[in-house]
């Protein structure tokens, strides 16, 4: 599969590891990424706080420029939710909004460019491995499955919200990363903070507010039995790993849940190392979570046959197909 | 804010509170995103321009895919942000100069700066909090996970020339 | 019929033209007088012999103008240039058949929609108002004089749908004297009526009013009930519908069985009862759905009896234990068709609940102690699977803190835009009763309360002195999640968070409860399109029934002779249904009472000779009104089908079909009248 690809500026240093992995994986998983020749920054959440047509343009610049360098493939592709997000947005609403389209085409014209909306499919990664590679595919590149590890999914938000053109099945309790880790042979624990905020920006503007979250999402991740976090945005993995250390000194607890990219993992399983990978570079270290991954798949509990229900049994529970 | 993008019928408003309802920073707006749409619906300009609550908004997006009327009120809290600096009404002088600073640097090199960025901004608003951070700091730098000097990109004459355009077409749309 | 006026006077027509006032809504803009005179004196070759023009020729008065000017000056056909004839039409053609005149010789010409109402330009309104006026006359020198078709009406009438707005239509119309076939896919009748508990305002029994009259409509001489049937097909047009009904097989045989009840207490194979009980139950792989069941015949699902599941041939309990001689229980019994003819049919297929699980935040299906409305009534029923102890799901303990949440589902363009009319009271109810059971705190989350009925905001008062809590908030999300370790240790595990706006303190809150209910709406049935498809009407976008018209037409339909009545139309509360059966009951014994049906001849017909055989026209019919005479290889239109809509005609390349009412020749003479170049004034069209 072919796709344009936009990095971000967090996935150049902050993210590198979630970059390095990525690179690392692209011919396991067939994955020809063609990087946008210079690209510049999509305005994360800060840009379009204070200026509106010249954030779309801002982002129309990258879009534009991936429209003119694609070659055989429509499909952009971002790794990092938010320059994801903005991408899709500008395009959706460049497509819905005829006024806008107009008036962020004339500024891009200033530069020499044009970007004719919906001519570039946007698509964040996760989106691409699970819905076109495929879970079958990733398996059958699996060689070292990651048995015996549990792992919590974390989505966070600007994936699967506002999701422009509806490519998750879920706003609230997504699926597809969790099968993407159970056919990496590891087991996604039931935990329902999957989408809840990590606290953006306020990490640095409203630091109570963040801390708060963050803990929310450290201790639930814990409380669900997870031996570490699965992350697909630099900003969450910053803030679940680098501020988890902050937030520990905030309330004085000693929370030690590793936080990793989807990739990283995906790299494990295809045998890579862990320096290819840029396992090491986290602030609360994944080795000890990583050496409980076991060469066997554990066993499965035998179902109990159901008995027959008796009075003051519990009441049965609706089904969830 | 008309202008925001998708129309944001804000006339449609029902006052439900499922935005303040879903708001991760809620507690700490002043105004809930649901009461702010009453206070724009009954003209307190100065009012909603000055509240903490559009720069609070994480962006998370949970009260737009909740909104029963389907209002795109996270794009709206974008919308009242740019506002609040055009008219230069805030409440903390340090949140929307957290975005500005971020501007500054994408309009002078085409990428952004963590480094540059978070020392600029706690410098002014923060400065004790610099050495509290001194030790996350170093731990980025010592994972190679910091840059120490920002990249421009190549094409600057050409992003200064669409950001100027659109700048000055700001507002006609 | 009325006799008609003979051409008078050298074999000429006589024409009357009306202009109308409308009082200034056509006079403000078009000048009626100018319009009037144009008529007598330039379309005096066209056989027009008067023109007037009044303020209202709607009203008797106005009426009374044209009967006069009928008897007096011996006109022959009429033309009323006024407001639209989906108004007025057949108030004009009465006029012409009490005095005489063939109704189809009356026509109007729209000079308020078509003119008045979109024309601001007075001289160019009232020039365009001439030329219309002009084609109707030429228009209606071609009418010919039609006959309506009279077709009868069979006395029989089918009530689809065994809840309590088609109990209640089937039994005044049995009480009227007349058969009916009540037909209920369930294994017994009453509908959603029979799981609730209480009804609000007045707090009845569910059961204790609705049993009475489930067990007269079956008991009654006049009503033929066909339970655990479906409606497979119907065929014909109003007063002859030919209707085929599938009984679904009971593997029971109904004309033996007792109802004793022994098979269902030996089965032993117990199954969650995910229709009746709402999946908080269980009942047995042989069953009927609840104690008061009508008929008392039980039903055999094959989907979990052992004789047909699991390849060892069965218990066989029923069967060994069945008392009857013969035994009742018939493993290999088949479905069976009954073919029956009815003349009208009412629809009373009810509604469904909205699936609380699409809306993930709430935890439904997740969360164990979150249920919905229909899972409470049963909990709250007596004869329910908790025996009417309102517990949490572990089956013992009571909840201290319950949460109702309102809307769920409903005036959300996520999931339904409307309002489900019914599910504030439920909640107030819902609220009374579990407060009055456990003593618990309940907190009703709502954005508005609607009480609109009878006692309704009393009963709401009612709640409010009973201590319960009202949030104005749309809940955000219901978690088990604390937020910090602070909030988990003041409420211990197992409590549950509604995280929501308090709108009117203006601060988010966790308000921790044990058990939260969710008050899911009302929906169409799943299946009411392909219902809908099945009896030649319409459904809306949002999935219910369209009726003819939204105010003055609620209980008929677009198709002549298909009623509906109750919630299939619309979510409402059990005294609206009840009235809808019965208006439902009383349109169909008019019919019946007048023994046939005048139908409009406007219809589409084929000229034989002219008629090709190319059968393109066939498929094209919406009304099904139009087949194939193989023996003379010619297309033939069922007249009382036929709705007039024009398509075939406008299909036919041999021109062989003509829309009677709407002949080429009608139409042209029209255009003909319209482009008359009048000279002296602009033509404007």
């Amino acid at each position: 599969m072919k796709a344009l690809f936009y990095p971000g500026c967090s996935m150049q240093k902050n993210a590198r590891p979630y970059l390095d992995s990525l690179l690392a994986i692209r011919e396991d998983i067939d994955l020809e990424l063609q990087e946008i020749e210079d690209w510049n920054c999509c305005g994360a959440t800060e840009y379009m706080s204070v200026h509106r047509v010249a954030a779309h343009s801002l982002v129309g610049r990258n879009l534009a420029l991936a429209q003119d360098q694609a070659r055989d493939t429509d499909v952009l592709t971002a790794g990092c939710s938010a320059c994801y997000l903005n991408l899709a947005k500008t395009d959706a609403q460049m497509r819905e909004d005829a006024r806008l389209k107009v008036t962020v085409n004339a500024a891009l014209a200033a530069g020499g460019l044009e970007y004719k909306p919906g001519s570039m499919k946007v698509r964040h990664l996760l989106d691409l491995v699970c819905h076109d590679i495929g879970y079958e595919a990733v398996k059958a590149r699996v060689v070292k499955p990651l048995h015996g590890l549990k792992v919590a999914a974390y989505y966070g938000c600007q994936v699967v919200r506002p999701d422009y053109d509806g490519h998750w099945d879920n706003h609230e309790h997504p699926t597809s990363m969790d099968k993407l880790l159970a056919a990496l042979g590891a087991e996604p624990v039931d935990w329902a903070l999957k989408t809840q905020c990590c606290g953006g920006h306020m990490t640095v503007i409203g630091p109570d507010v963040a801390f708060g979250l963050i803990r929310r999402l450290i201790h639930g991740a814990q409380e669900a039995g997870a031996d570490l976090v699965v992350t697909l945005c630099p900003m969450c993995q910053l803030n679940l790993d680098a501020y988890q250390v902050e937030m520990n000194k905030h309330f004085h607890t000693d929370y030690r849940v590793p936080v990793l990219y989807f990739t990283q993992l995906m790299g494990m399983a295809f045998g890579k190392t862990a320096k290819d990978l840029g396992i090491g570079k986290e602030f609360v270290a994944a080795a000890p979570a990583l050496a409980k991954i076991q060469a066997e798949a554990p066993k499965v509990a035998e179902t109990k046959r159901k008995r027959r229900p008796k009075p003051g049994d519990a009441l049965p529970m609706p089904g969830m197909e | 804010m008309a202008s925001t993008p998708g129309n944001n019928r804000l006339d449609h408003c029902i006052q439900c509170g499922s935005c303040g309802g879903s708001c991760p920073s809620g507690p700490e707006m002043d105004h809930t995103p649901r009461r702010l749409f009453a206070l724009i619906r009954a003209g307190e300009r100065d009012t909603v321009l000055r509240s903490n609550a559009p720069w609070y908004c994480v962006s998370c997006y949970y009260c737009t895919v909740r909104c029963p009327q389907e209002i795109h009120i996270t794009d709206v809290m974008y919308t009242l942000k740019s506002m609040a600096i055009k008219a230069g009404l805030f409440h903390d002088a340090a949140l929307p100069d957290f975005s500005e600073t971020f501007v500054d640097y994408v309009e002078k090199y085409g990428r952004s700066f963590e480094l540059g960025i978070a020392t600029r901004f706690n410098l002014r608003h923060h400065p004790l909090s610099l050495a509290g951070m001194a030790p996350m700091g170093l731990g980025m730098l010592k994972r190679g996970r910091m840059d120490l000097t920002p990249h421009r990109i190549d094409g600057m004459a050409q992003l200064t020339a669409i950001l100027e355009k659109a700048k000055a077409l700001e507002g006609t749309s | 019929m009325a006799k008609q006026n003979k051409p008078e006077r050298d074999g000429q027509e006589r024409i009357g033209v009306y202009v109308c006032h409308c009082g200034t809504n056509i006079a403000g803009v078009v000048d009626v007088e100018s319009v009037a005179k144009f008529a007598a004196e330039d379309l005096k070759d066209r056989g027009v012999v008067l023109a007037r023009d009044y303020t209202f020729m709607c009203s008797v008065a106005g009426q009374e103008l044209i009967e006069q000017d009928i008897h007096e000056q011996q006109l022959t056909r009429v033309v009323v240039a006024a407001c639209s004839p989906h108004l007025h039409e057949k108030t004009f053609r009465g006029v012409c058949e009490r005095s005489g005149v063939n109704p189809y010789l009356s026509e109007m010409a729209s000079i308020r929609e078509h003119v008045a109402w979109v024309h601001t330009d007075k001289a160019a309104a009232t020039a365009k108002a001439k030329a219309i006026v002009s084609g109707t006359v030429e228009r209606v020198l071609k009418n010919d004089p039609l006959e309506a078709i009279k077709v009868p009406i069979d006395a029989q009438t089918l009530v689809v749908g065994g809840g309590i707005a088609g109990i209640q239509a089937a039994l005044e119309v049995a009480e009227a004297g007349y058969e009916v076939v009540l037909v209920e896919r369930e294994a017994s009748l009453g509908g959603h009526m029979a799981q609730f508990d209480k009804t609000f305002p007045t707090l009845d029994c569910a059961a204790c009013i609705l049993t009475p009259k489930m067990a007269a409509a079956g008991s009654h001489p006049k009503i033929h009930l066909f339970t655990w049937s479906e409606v497979e097909k119907v065929e014909g047009y109003v007063g002859n519908y030919t209707v085929t009904v599938k009984k679904k097989p009971r593997y029971v045989d109904e004309d033996i069985c007792t109802g004793c009840g022994i098979c269902v207490e030996k089965c032993p194979i117990l199954v969650v009862d995910d229709k009746f009980e709402a999946g908080i139950g269980y009942r047995k792989a042989i069953y009927w759905p609840f104690a008061q069941a009508v008929p008392n015949l039980p039903v055999l699902d094959t989907e979990t009896c052992t004789y047909y599941v699991g390849g060892k041939g069965g218990c066989k309990a029923c069967e060994k234990f069945c008392p009857t001689v013969p035994n009742s229980i018939k493993f290999d019994q088949k479905a069976e068709r009954v073919t029956l003819r009815v003349g009208n049919i009412i629809l009373a297929t009810g509604w469904d609940l909205f699936d609380a699980r699409r809306i993930p935040q709430y935890g439904y299906g997740r969360l164990a102690n979150v249920f919905t409305n229909l899972e409470l009534e049963r909990m709250c029923n007596a004869a329910g699977p908790t025996g009417g102890k309102v517990v949490m799901r572990d089956g013992q303990s009571a909840p201290k803190r319950v949460a109702i949440i309102h809307c769920v589902g409903s005036r959300d363009r996520n999931y339904n835009r409307h309002c489900s009319a019914i599910c504030c009271m439920q909640s107030l109810k819902l609220a009374h009763l579990v407060k009055e059971r456990t003593g618990a705190e309940v907190y009703n989350f709502y954005i508005d309360i609607r009480t609109p009925g009878k006692e309704y905001d009393e009963f709401y008062q009612r709640v409010l002195d009973d201590g319960v809590h009202f949030v104005r908030g749309k809940v955000a999300e219901v978690t088990d999640i604390p937020f910090d370790p602070a909030e988990a240790s003041r409420n211990g595990s197992g409590a549950l968070y509604v995280q929501v706006e308090d709108t009117l303190a203006g601060l988010q809150r966790r308000v921790p409860v044990d058990m939260v209910v969710l008050s899911a709406g009302l929906e169409p049935r799943r299946d009411s399109s392909e219902v809908g498809k099945t009896f030649g009407i319409a459904c809306s976008t949002s999935g219910w029934f369209i009726e003819k018209h939204a105010k003055m037409d609620p209980i008929a339909t677009m198709t002549e002779g298909v009623f509906i009545a109750g919630c299939a139309a619309g979510p409402k509360d059990i005294p609206a249904s009840v009235s809808q059966g019965s208006a439902a009951a009383a349109r169909v014994l008019n019919y019946i009472r007048q023994g046939e049906l005048a139908l409009e001849p406007v219809r589409a017909s084929v000229l034989a000779e002219q008629c090709s055989g190319c059968r393109i026209c066939n498929g094209l019919c919406p009304f099904n009104a139009i087949s194939f005479i193989e023996e003379r290889k010619v297309t033939e239109i069922n007249a009382a089908l036929c709705q007039g809509c024009g398509t075939c005609v406008a299909a036919c390349p041999a021109g062989a079909i003509q829309g009677t009412g709407f002949s080429n020749e009608q139409l042209f003479a029209q255009i003909e009248g319209l482009l008359r170049d009048f000279s002296r004034e602009p033509e404007v069209v």
